[in-house]
């Protein structure tokens, strides 16, 4: 009986819902291509920047990695707004996301870089190799296969991450299930609805990670 | 532009803030210690021959890690009721905190278990201890210290994490941020006290527990 008003009220949302799915993935989207180019240069800087560069850089990540998700993207929503920036709830937390995902990537860019052993750069320097040279044929290659399942899964991150919008009101797929459930009064159906299609986003994510994972594990 | 800071209103309610924080450090670490026994049954169960341990452990670590913490939050406080299930906001969160981190900590802990030494096994059964004797006195130690690394960085996040308590109204650090926020228009000064009430507490904890570490390390 539940059960059938529970599908009634589901078939009455499917459009508001499919909306809901596709905020949260263009936000996902959106978030992971910003952050990830600015991790990288977050990563570069921190590897190979100068001394003064790599501590401003070094003391950006370590801030926004030491605050919480939710306080970054209230901040971005209502700060941003305080100095004469007007963003709206969507741009705002797509930035908030953005950076949050940069001191990610920055620190996966690094670690992958400086995992690599030193005697490959002096190799290449002993052929002759510039440092562009050096960096775009035997660095990046190197550092890219070990980087990419970290990255696959801050992309999961960055999908949960993107419930938080919800709070400063982006209609994405949490909102959505919200205002469907302050309407139907069926919470317990739709939460667990809605924990269902983000498990099965991450979920496919985190398999495709694996699948990234064995394909690009050096052959031993 | 014209935007002057004033720090006064901000002062003013630092006492609440600071009552936020020890709200946020005693969820984080309440849910870490719950989470704790749950990850190491749910770890153990993880490892088990038994089809009917593993395959419930495997399936609870893989839907909690793929669902997104606020939709988790949620559910328990919004939909358990429908079942009968009525706790009060700050016992929900815990709860959902410690069945959230219980999750990570499980697979913390298998890879901590994995990496004790068989042999060690071996001569608790040479010299006579029951398979649980041996866990308890033998290999459960050694793992504590073995992944106590991880396990500090799992508490800060948690820790962090305790920010979206806001969300279902615990007084914590984010709440009382955003109820400064509210009260007095110091919209930048509030985010600026609060991010970096974070940070520093996040910095503090990483310290302690470096030493801890430090402390607990095995002589070699």
């Amino acid at each position: 009986m539940e059960l059938l008003a529970f599908f009634d009220q589901l078939w009455l949302a499917r459009l508001p819902i499919l909306k809901g799915v596709g905020v949260t993935v263009s936000i996902s989207l959106l978030a992971i291509c910003a952050g990830s180019v600015l991790g990288l240069g977050v990563g570069l800087a921190l590897t190979y920047g100068v001394r003064p560069v790599r501590w401003l850089v070094r003391a950006y990540t370590d801030f926004i990695r030491g605050t919480p998700v939710l306080v970054l993207v209230l901040a971005s929503y209502y700060v941003l707004s305080g100095v004469g920036l007007d963003l709206g709830p969507f741009q705002a937390g797509v930035l908030a996301l953005a950076v949050f995902c940069s001191s990610h990537v920055g620190e996966i860019v690094r670690g992958a870089l400086q995992s690599i052993p030193k005697g490959q750069s002096e190799a290449a320097k002993a052929i002759g190799l510039t440092f562009s040279q050096t960096f775009t044929s035997v660095l990046a290659p190197q550092a890219l296969r070990l980087a990419l399942p970290a990255w696959v899964n801050t992309a999961a991150e960055m999908v949960k991450a993107s419930t938080l919008l919800s709070i400063i009101g982006v209609a994405e797929l949490l909102l959505r299930t919200q205002e469907l459930i302050s309407r139907t009064f069926l919470s317990l159906e739709f939460y667990f609805f809605a924990g269902f299609l983000y498990f099965v986003i991450n979920y496919g994510i985190e398999r495709f990670g694996k699948y990234v994972e064995r394909k690009t594990s050096t052959p031993s | 532009m014209g935007y002057t800071l004033n720090f006064a209103a901000v002062w003013r309610s630092f006492p609440l803030l600071l009552e936020g924080l020890a709200l946020s450090l005693a969820l984080a670490v309440v849910a870490i210690l719950i989470g704790c026994v749950i990850g190491l049954f749910t770890a153990f169960a993880l490892m088990s021959k038994s089809g009917w341990l593993r395959h419930p452990a495997r399936l609870y670590v893989t839907v909690i890690r793929n669902t997104p913490i606020l939709v988790l939050i949620l559910f328990t406080f919004f939909a358990l009721p429908q079942l009968g299930v009525r706790l009060g906001k700050i016992e929900s969160f815990v709860v959902t905190l410690a069945i959230y981190s219980g999750a990570y900590l499980a697979e913390i802990f298998r890879g901590g278990l994995l990496s004790v030494p068989h042999g060690l096994r071996e001569a608790g059964l040479a010299i006579g201890l029951t398979e649980m004797q041996i866990r308890s006195s033998i290999i459960v130690p050694l793992m504590i210290r073995n992944v106590l690394p991880s396990l500090s960085s799992t508490l800060i996040s948690l820790f962090k994490d305790t920010s979206l308590a806001a969300a279902i109204a615990v007084p914590e650090l984010t709440f009382e941020a955003r109820k400064i926020n509210v009260e007095t228009f110091r919209v930048i000064e509030t985010w600026i006290v609060a991010s970096c009430l974070y940070v520093a507490t996040c910095s503090v904890l990483a310290a302690l527990l470096r030493q801890v570490e430090q402390r607990l390390n095995i002589p070699r």
